[in-house]
């Protein structure tokens, strides 16, 4: 007796793993993040996010596991395109998602486009993916460039504002971001009081242009930056006197929910615009950030955000589809066909431009308990893009 | 905007600011190319080094007054080393060798940071003691740049002092001049200038960590600064002390108001100025008197 129980248990086990295995083959997800180089801690981010939304919507879907497989892109083109072909030649993937630069989004377009495999982009946010390069076979859940500032310049017009300075680095994301002001602020009746477009990744002492900044004696300043440039220019912003003496406003990434606290009082009273920010008041938010804050100490950003949106995008398009993907024009069509409403708001693809459809929040730094958090001002719904080229 | 006297004065302090940091980072470049007739373009990585060392003590230790200690004491020692093992058997080469050795330097320095530190842009708090901002001539302007622009002038008065006062500074000043002819007197010119070198190497420490607060700390941070800092070598003429200084001035506030007067040209203007001032005074503003 003693010996035939674990025998049974062996026989037990090793059935239902046969049978499972004869069941169903595995649906294989590429994951192309970069888990080194320049944007290895965004890739970072996602990849945590990606992993709670598949354990939040689930990891199987009709009877088939989902499996993820990833690659490291080092947020290189040349080595996001090899990645990427490994996944899609080799590994087999279904269906690919990530990518968190511009650049390797660009790098790999032919390929998927030519292969035909869906891929969702998690960040990189190039007007051009969407627009004049779209393709079929590319969604994107984060955002697009314009798409996030276009809607400030109306507003601030709308608040007052009649002459704004306009600040980015000089690359396509900075362009983007503010031509997409530019335009809305100057259709409104504003005007812009000088632009400054310093060398991306030279040695970025802000003091200059902030002297600049100054000396034109602007209502605001519109600006654009990321990550430890934009908790520098917060900083210098204040250190240089302008805060309180020129409004302060910009895409929102400028106080990212990753770096507002590091930024601290000098951040008090900037606006920004982003498409999410962590306070939103909506079931589907508190469930996110609760679960994000258990699982890693802090709370969920927007990067993370795009990613867990994306793993229930894929599993809800694998269920409309009972699992199948081996017709994968059918799997990008309920892929393209996938609303809910997530953290960020409701959540749908444009059909004729295959980017988000999302709500995008106009919000103040504010004073909240011992530190300062984004406090939302106004709800914009359903931001779309205009197809800007794109004939899908 | 240019006859806007608020504007005129901050960005005039970011000019000096930029000139006192550019001398801490050319005077050992221009000593050593006086006294050696050596280029040394792994100079700028010294530079680097001093700021990633000072990122490194600040998290380890969160002090930022440590870290100065420790960055430009690390990389007076890294640069000893590299004088020993490297660049001491390239005294004698000719000057091409010397230019190519240090330049492959520049890129080992990049990549051995990128291996250690990553490739993402890092940057390090403005120490708390500094923080927030003073008034001055009626503006508004960072306190911690002050004390930048303040440093320089003491590092400059402390420099010549030593240089015009002292024994090893009488021996600086006749190395400069006529190098066999100190030799001949029975002074170890090679010791020297070895001290001579590892000091400038502290020097460039000290302005990379200074500016580590100010600048953004990524691989290849010493590219831009470097350029500038060969420039002012020139301008001022080797291997002098007030040279480096009157070149530091110049390319200093040149540099900062040629990046937001005239955009476009930004280092045009810069090298503009150097090529007219080489026109009329081909050895540098300030020559040291009998170069050979």
């Amino acid at each position: 007796m003693s010996k035939t129980v674990p025998f049974l248990v062996g026989v037990g086990v090793a059935l239902t793993c046969c049978a499972a295995v004869a069941a169903a083959t595995p649906i294989k997800v590429g994951v192309l993040l970069p888990s080194s180089g320049v944007y290895a801690g965004l890739g970072n981010d996602q990849t945590l996010a990606l992993e709670l939304g598949f354990d939040e919507f689930g990891r199987q879907v009709a009877g088939r596991e989902i499996e993820l497989i990833y690659a490291d892109s080092e947020a290189k083109p040349s080595t996001g395109l090899a990645q990427i072909k490994k996944l899609v030649l080799r590994d087999r993937v279904d269906v690919v998602v990530g990518i968190i630069s511009s650049a390797v989004a660009g790098a790999v377009r032919d390929f998927v486009h030519n292969a035909e495999v869906p891929l969702v982009i998690t960040n990189a946010g190039n007007d051009h993916v969407t627009g004049a390069q779209c393709s079929p076979w590319i969604l994107r859940s984060s955002f697009s460039n314009g798409q996030i500032s276009r809607e400030m310049g109306p507003w601030m017009a709308a608040q007052g504002y009649r002459n704004v300075f306009l600040m980015a680095f000089d690359y396509a994301a900075g362009h983007q971001a503010m031509d997409a002001f530019r335009d809305g602020f100057v259709a409104a009746g504003g005007t812009i009081a000088g632009e400054e477009y310093p060398p991306l990744g030279e040695t970025e002492d802000f003091g200059p242009y902030l002297a600049k900044i100054r000396a034109t004696r602007p209502d605001a300043a519109y600006v654009f930056f990321a990550g430890g440039p934009a908790i520098k220019f917060v900083k210098e912003w204040a250190a240089f006197g302008l805060h309180g003496e020129v409004q302060l406003a910009g895409a929102g990434w400028l106080n990212s929910a990753l770096y507002v606290g590091a930024q601290g009082d000098d951040a008090e009273g900037t606006l920004g615009i982003l498409n999410y920010v962590p306070s939103i008041d909506t079931e589907e938010n508190h469930v996110f950030q609760e679960r994000f804050q258990e699982a890693h100490g802090r709370p969920g950003s927007e990067f993370g955000v795009a990613a867990y949106d994306t793993a229930r995008l894929i599993v809800e398009a694998l269920e409309a589809t009972g699992g199948n993907t081996d017709d994968k024009t059918a799997l990008a069509a309920a892929m393209k066909a996938t609303r809910f409403d997530g953290p960020r708001g409701p959540f749908r693809i444009d059909p004729a431009t295959n980017n988000v459809i999302q709500n995008v929040y106009i919000f103040e730094v504010q004073k909240q308990g011992g530190g300062v958090a984004a406090v939302v001002q106004e709800v914009i719904p359903h931001v779309q893009d205009a197809p800007n080229g794109c004939s899908l | 905007m240019l006859l806007d006297p608020g504007f005129l004065i901050v960005q005039t302090l970011n000019g000096l600011q930029l000139a006192a940091l550019l001398f801490l980072l050319s005077i050992g470049l221009s000593v050593v190319f006086g006294l050696m007739n050596f280029i040394n373009l792994a100079h700028g990585t010294l530079f680097m080094a001093g700021a990633y060392l000072a990122l490194t003590v600040v998290r380890a230790f969160d002090s930022f007054w440590l870290a100065l200690l420790v960055a430009p004491l690390g990389v007076a020692v890294l640069g000893g080393l590299l004088y020993l093992l490297l660049l001491r058997h390239l005294e004698r080469a000719d000057p091409m060798r010397q230019v190519l050795a240090t330049f492959g330097l520049i890129f080992v320095g990049i990549e051995v940071v990128d291996l250690v530190w990553g490739s993402l842009p890092h940057t390090i708090d403005v120490p708390l003691l500094l923080a927030g901002s003073s008034t001055i001539l009626g503006q508004v302007y960072p306190t911690y740049r002050l004390f930048i622009i303040a440093l320089g002038v003491l590092l400059f008065v402390l420099l010549y002092a030593v240089l015009e006062r002292t024994r090893l500074g009488a021996v600086v000043r006749a190395g400069v001049d006529n190098r066999s002819m100190v030799a001949a007197l029975g002074i170890n010119v090679g010791a020297v200038f070895f001290l001579v070198f590892c000091l400038g190497c502290l020097l460039a420490g000290l302005a990379g960590a200074v500016a580590a607060p100010v600048f953004s700390i990524f691989p290849g941070m010493d590219l831009s600064v470097l350029i500038l800092a060969l420039i002012v070598v020139v301008l001022g003429g080797p291997g002098s002390l007030k040279g480096v200084a009157v070149g530091a001035l110049i390319i200093g506030i040149a540099d900062t108001y040629g990046q937001v007067v005239v955009p476009e040209m930004a280092r045009l203007t810069v090298y503009a100025l150097m090529a007219v001032i080489l026109l009329c005074k081909p050895a540098g503003l300030i020559p040291v008197r009998g170069v050979h």
